[in-house]
């Protein structure tokens, strides 16, 4: 255990103590309580800059399960600590914003700091741990903590609704990761992502590379919400405003992103990767931001817009992977894509953490957070107007907030990938870029919505809950702080540029840290195509606001039906209706169907069986003589067996059925079996006196009709077909004999070891006397059973009472 | 004599799994009692027929059969007889508590129907 273990463990021990905090200082907003600790944490974080800046990593490990090779190992690299980083600092923020934002009279606040601290401890492990299995358990941890905080509200049908669907395709994701990472551990034989990377070179030539490729993107995908797993953020909003700024705009969807980033050294090397993960990617930027523009709600807006960001991150990071293919080159433009990308991921993690959280206090204070109720805002609430504009320039990409720096940059990406020249890039490659420039046309359009339709225009008093009033100023310290940054990081990139960009870059691209990168990041002046390309984009985006009205009706082309919403829940109905369709027609809860079930498997699988494996032999010598009583003998019991089926009065068919047991007697009399006749033929009678005294002595009841068996085929096809191979089954044992039985051990012993000479008797009581004791407990238990089924009247008892 | 008793215990087989299928609870106890008839007969042939004396030394002959099934279908005769008994009373009060002894009309209440 070093600091860095107690580090990521901290929120989870504090998470202990939280109710008790809870109950003993109800005077005081809980979340006051939990606030330091992130903050520390933050604190804690800083002072690993001066580590990774020079390209050291700091590691810690702890052992777990050593026998499977599990340890809780951590590391502190550039990426791991940019997103510890982002996790504390964000998490800092949130708390402070949702100690003002939910009150402390009307809400559970011990479980909501409980699930946010989880979720924050979880968060943590996922970015820091180099076990695979380490890394999977915090995972899933957080989508058990985001689960809990979508459903906070869990009186809400839809809080439900939504916390299952995210629940369902985060685990799915998760589900899928994990298959690929115990392929992943299989090839190279090891579970840490560090000695993977190492060996990136002989995985890409193991058959499994390409599941495990796949296997691990489903993961990152679903908790990216990457499309079409994206359905489940939307429905996530239904959480309170803090989460979703914090999990569902800042930090767990980004936890995808980050996965993407920790294997690209693993498998970028493969044109698979670098076409699923940016071709995704850019679907994604494109359909979140077109979908985003028809929202009527902030935070659904909000939501589409992470999809469509976190899609323009992923798509940089799958055109980063390209750099690896040109290691020889002096100045390797394609690494500028990778930079984007992280450089963009620290811009909308702070913008659209601003972003969410001044939606929160428009609802708070005005009490909807429709945009079509709402307008006219900015004289009642100029500070959250101006965080808001900020932060939507910002994601529009408009200078000088830092989101313009981040576009320009991914359009650079986007322009080089004209330049490529692998993978069919030269073909499709022209795409990358026209689709870009579209989605960031939407991205205007759905930025000034989001700025303008909510606060200019008229307000519509007489629409809202509330009058509207700013919002108290601890609710907007947190915003303010992330829209400082945005203008900090707009006007001074650099300052983050050695620190943490460059730390970042390089580990997920390790075998290129010899470049000179950071170049690209300070050099943002001039007139390029990048530039026009940005007006463009705010030329044709203003022209498309403008007229908004007169085209939205397009989005009435695609009708609602056919929305990845309504395919998701029409799976999950049609799995019901499958399984209870299903359920239906096998669990009928006729035994006699269940019997048919179990007989035909035994038939088929000892047909197949014995088919497969060649096993049917027959072997004719070595057979005992057929005499006329055993020709007689087998003509009754045949006879008898058969005439049992077609008895009418079930009188008959008792009295047949003890034919048949004397039959059986007298075969132990001429297969030389004079203790089994004895006890055969005892046994019989006694069964069949039971027989009759159960049946015969019975009442007449009304429904009892003396008739014959109704013939069925299936049951007579079952049945012949179990007396076929239990026949085969006999033939074929009996033809092959693999050795010769033990029991001449028996006949030379019994007399000198056991001073008996009835063999048979010293078998049962001295060889093998243990038998003999549980067959005496059975019959024991069954008589005790048949006393109680007798005696034991419990419902008459209480009818009588 | 061998191939021939695998015969008869097959038809003895598919009586029983014929009478198991039906709907009466008194023929499905009445397959059970033919199936066990059937296996002891298959424990028997298995180890062999008509090899020798009867197994008591009194005998003194040269060879006899084996032992070792008959010690094994005794036991299996015994635990047979006690389930066999043990079903026939749970029919007889099944029989009495719910008025019938059609196995489709004891189908479960609560079972989606």
């Amino acid at each position: 255990m070093s600091s860095l273990h107690w580090a990521v463990f901290a929120p989870f021990l504090l998470a202990i103590f939280v109710p008790t905090f809870y109950k003993r200082f109800r005077s005081i907003h809980t979340g006051w309580l939990i606030l330091g600790l992130p903050i520390l944490l933050f604190v804690y974080f800083l002072q690993f800059i001066s580590i990774t800046k020079g390209g050291n990593t700091f590691t810690a490990s702890a052992t777990w399960i050593p026998s499977l090779e599990i340890g809780i190992d951590f590391y502190v690299d550039g990426l791991g600590l940019l997103f510890a980083l982002l996790i504390t600092g964000i998490g800092s923020l949130v708390i402070l914003y949702s100690i003002y934002y939910l009150s402390k009279e009307k809400e559970k606040l011990n479980q909501f700091y409980v699930y946010l601290l989880l979720f924050m401890g979880a968060m943590l492990g996922v970015v820091l741990s180099d076990n695979l299995i380490v890394l999977y358990m915090f995972w899933e941890f957080t989508s058990l903590s985001s689960f809990l905080l979508i459903g906070y509200w869990n009186d809400r049908d839809r809080s439900r609704y939504g916390a299952q669907k995210s629940l369902l395709i985060t685990v799915l994701g998760g589900l899928g990761m994990f298959g690929g990472f115990i392929i992943l551990s299989f090839m190279g034989g090891t579970f840490s992502i560090r000695e993977l990377v190492a060996q990136s070179d002989t995985l890409i030539n193991h058959p499994l590379f390409i599941p495990a490729l796949l296997l691990v993107l489903l993961g990152a995908f679903t908790k990216s919400a990457q499309f079409p797993f994206h359905i489940w953020l939307p429905g996530a909003m239904e959480a309170p405003t803090p989460v979703s700024a914090y999990l569902h705009s800042a930090t767990m969807v980004k936890a995808g992103i980050y996965l993407v980033a920790r294997l690209s050294p693993v498998f970028a090397e493969s044109g698979v990767w670098l076409w699923v993960v940016s071709v995704v990617g850019l679907v994604t930027l494109f359909w979140g931001s077109f979908t985003a523009v028809k929202q009527t709600d902030l935070k659904s807006l909000l939501a589409y817009s992470t999809v469509s960001q976190l899609g323009l991150i992923m798509s940089l990071l799958g055109l980063g992977a390209a750099a690896l293919h040109y290691e020889d080159l002096d100045d390797n433009i394609y690494m500028a894509a990778t930079v984007a990308a992280i450089f963009h991921l620290i811009n909308h993690a702070t913008f659209k953490g601003s972003l969410f959280m001044a939606a929160g206090i428009v609802d708070h204070e005005t009490g909807t957070r429709d945009i079509r109720k709402l307008g006219g805002l900015m004289p009642f609430m100029p500070i959250t107007f101006t965080i808001t504009v900020i932060g939507g320039f910002s994601m529009a990409g408009l200078p000088p907030f830092n989101g313009f720096l981040s576009k320009e940059m991914f359009f650079t990406g986007m322009i080089h990938t004209l330049q490529l020249d692998i993978f069919n890039m030269e073909t499709w490659g022209l795409l990358f870029p026209v689709v870009a420039w579209v989605a960031s046309v939407f991205t205007f359009i759905y930025s000034m919505i989001l700025v303008f339709k909510t606060f200019t225009g008229k307000a519509q008093l007489e629409k809202l809950e509330k009058k509207p009033h700013e919002a108290p100023i601890g609710m907007l310290i947190s915003p303010v702080i992330l829209v400082s940054l945005v203008i900090i990081f707009g006007f001074f990139p650099n300052l983050l540029s050695s620190t943490l960009i460059e730390p970042a870059v390089a580990s997920i691209q390790p075998t290129l840290t010899s470049h000179d990168f950071h170049v690209h990041i300070s050099f943002w002046h001039g007139w390029t195509t990048e530039l026009w390309m940005t007006i463009g984009v705010v030329i044709l985006g203003t022209l498309l606001t403008l007229t908004l009205t007169k085209w939205i009706p397009i989005y009435k082309v695609f009708p609602e039906k056919y929305t990845l919403n309504k395919v998701y829940d029409g799976i999950l109905s049609l799995l019901d209706q499958w399984t209870n369709q299903l359920n239906k027609k096998v669990i009928t809860g006729s035994i006699r169907s269940y019997l048919i079930y179990i007989f035909s498997f035994f038939f088929l699988i000892l047909v197949y069986a014995l088919f497969i494996k060649d096993a049917f032999h027959i072997d004719l010598t070595n057979l005992a003589p057929i005499g006329i009583y055993e020709l007689v003998l087998v003509l009754a019991m045949v006879i008898g067996a058969i005439s049992i089926i077609f008895a009418k009065s079930r009188l008959t068919s008792i009295i047949i059925l003890g034919a048949v047991g004397y039959t059986v007697s007298l075969f132990f009399v001429l297969f030389r079996a004079p203790d089994l006749a004895l006890t055969q033929l005892v046994i019989e009678t006694i069964s069949v006196a039971l027989f009759l005294l159960c049946f015969y002595h019975l009442p007449k009841l009304a429904s009892r009709s003396e008739e014959r068996i109704t013939f069925r085929l299936n049951n007579a096809l079952v049945s012949i077909g179990v007396g076929i191979v239990v026949t085969l089954v006999a033939l074929s044992a009996h033809s092959q004999k693999l050795f010769n039985p033990i029991s001449d051990y028996y006949l030379e012993n019994a007399y000198k070891e056991a001073g008996g000479k009835n063999v048979v008797n010293v078998i049962l009581v001295d060889f093998r006397g243990m038998d003999t004791m549980f067959e005496i407990a059975v019959l024991g238990i069954a008589a005790l059973g048949i006393f109680a089924m007798i005696r034991l009247r419990l419902t008459r008892r209480n009818k009588e009472s | 004599m061998e191939i021939l008793m695998a015969f008869v215990i097959g038809i003895l087989f598919t009586c029983a799994t014929y009478l198991m299928l039906s709907k009466s609870i008194l023929r499905i106890i009445i397959g059970t009692g033919l199936l066990s008839h059937g296996a002891h007969l298959l424990l028997l042939t298995m180890g062999g027929l008509k090899k020798g004396a009867v197994p008591l030394l009194t005998e003194e002959a040269a060879s006899y059969v084996d032992p070792l099934p008959q010690a094994l279908i005794l036991t299996a005769i015994v635990i047979s007889f006690g389930v066999t008994a043990f079903l026939l009373v749970l029919a007889y009060r099944a029989y009495q508590e719910l008025g019938t002894d059609d196995m489709e009309r004891l189908k479960g209440n609560d079972v989606n129907e």
